[in-house]
């Protein structure tokens, strides 16, 4: 069981991420993309960015740096061993890009409870330097409980 | 500017598909690449004793991989907005013969005052769909 208390919880910002350009291949051959704009520097700047860009889903990346101060929180009392993710989202201000400084920051924005088990939402919100918002990480997370 | 004008445009329309293969070998370089080290996604005894059928790809992996059949269609990344997905069912990948998805988009929905069109996407495994409500809102 989660903790219904931590609903509405905000947790503090991670320590600041630095997007390298390789991290960004890396991902990018990972998910099977082919797309020159994540591996190829020319092409990502012909196509107006500064620098190669992540896959779509790359910020899960920085979602779960954020995701890990809650499942340390004892507070929360979430059993990691018990978790299935149950839905994904991410609603991007604009593409993340090699050179980005990113933090986050995450807010419980629901528990609920569901027989044995428990469904917890966090919206993780993502910044540049500038402060600046870039991507917000909506994921909830299942949490099976004793059968 | 895309090669693709929203004027030509139709819900319901087919947007391509794509077959992926997951083979244990992406879900190793797919563990590296996130960080997400779960041993159900690479480690048969540690699947088995957790009670799943056998090694599951990550369902952030399954989620990466779908999106591509709307990136090879738009042909830039950045051009999508919002992407999100339910997860299930798993993706059990086999040792020898690794898992196919079978990936397919079509249009959803169209916004000709943002310039913007929302993209159904489907991904089944073994003749099951593994995500659900899978949907992207893209930049034209």
């Amino acid at each position: 069981m989660v903790n219904p208390a931590v609903e509405g919880k905000t947790y503090p910002e991670t320590d600041p991420y630095l997007v390298g350009r390789e991290k960004i291949r890396e991902f990018a051959h990972a998910v099977k993309s082919t797309n020159p704009n994540n591996l190829d520097v020319f092409a990502a700047q012909a196509a107006g960015y500064g620098d190669v860009i992540a896959a779509p889903t790359f910020a899960v990346v920085i979602q779960e740096r954020s995701l890990a101060t809650v499942l340390a929180d004892k507070e929360a009392d979430i059993d990691f061993s018990r978790v299935v993710h149950g839905d994904q989202r991410f609603i991007h201000v604009r593409a993340i890009e090699a050179g980005d400084e990113l933090t986050s920051i995450l807010k419980v924005s629901s528990v609920k409870t569901l027989g044995a088990h428990s469904m917890v939402t966090f919206e993780t919100q993502i910044f540049d330097a500038d402060k600046d918002l870039v991507c917000t990480a909506i994921s909830t997370l299942v949490v099976r409980g004793d059968e | 500017m895309t090669h693709i004008n929203l004027a030509g445009l139709e819900v319901g329309q087919s947007i391509g598909s794509i077959e992926i293969l997951l083979t244990r070998d992406s879900l190793v370089r797919y563990a590296g690449a996130s960080g997400d080290f779960n041993p159900i996604h690479y480690r048969d005894d540690f699947a088995a004793s957790v009670g799943l059928p056998g090694v599951l790809a990550h369902g952030m992996l399954t989620m990466g991989a779908a999106i591509q059949v709307v990136v090879d269609w738009i042909g830039d990344p950045g051009r999508i907005l919002d992407y999100g997905v339910r997860f299930t069912k798993p993706v059990v990948v086999d040792p020898v013969d690794g898992a196919v998805l079978t990936i397919t988009g079509k249009i959803g929905e169209i916004d000709a005052e943002n310039s913007t069109v929302r993209v159904d996407i489907s991904t089944m495994f073994s003749e099951t769909a593994v995500l659900g409500k899978a949907q992207a809102r893209v930049r034209i």
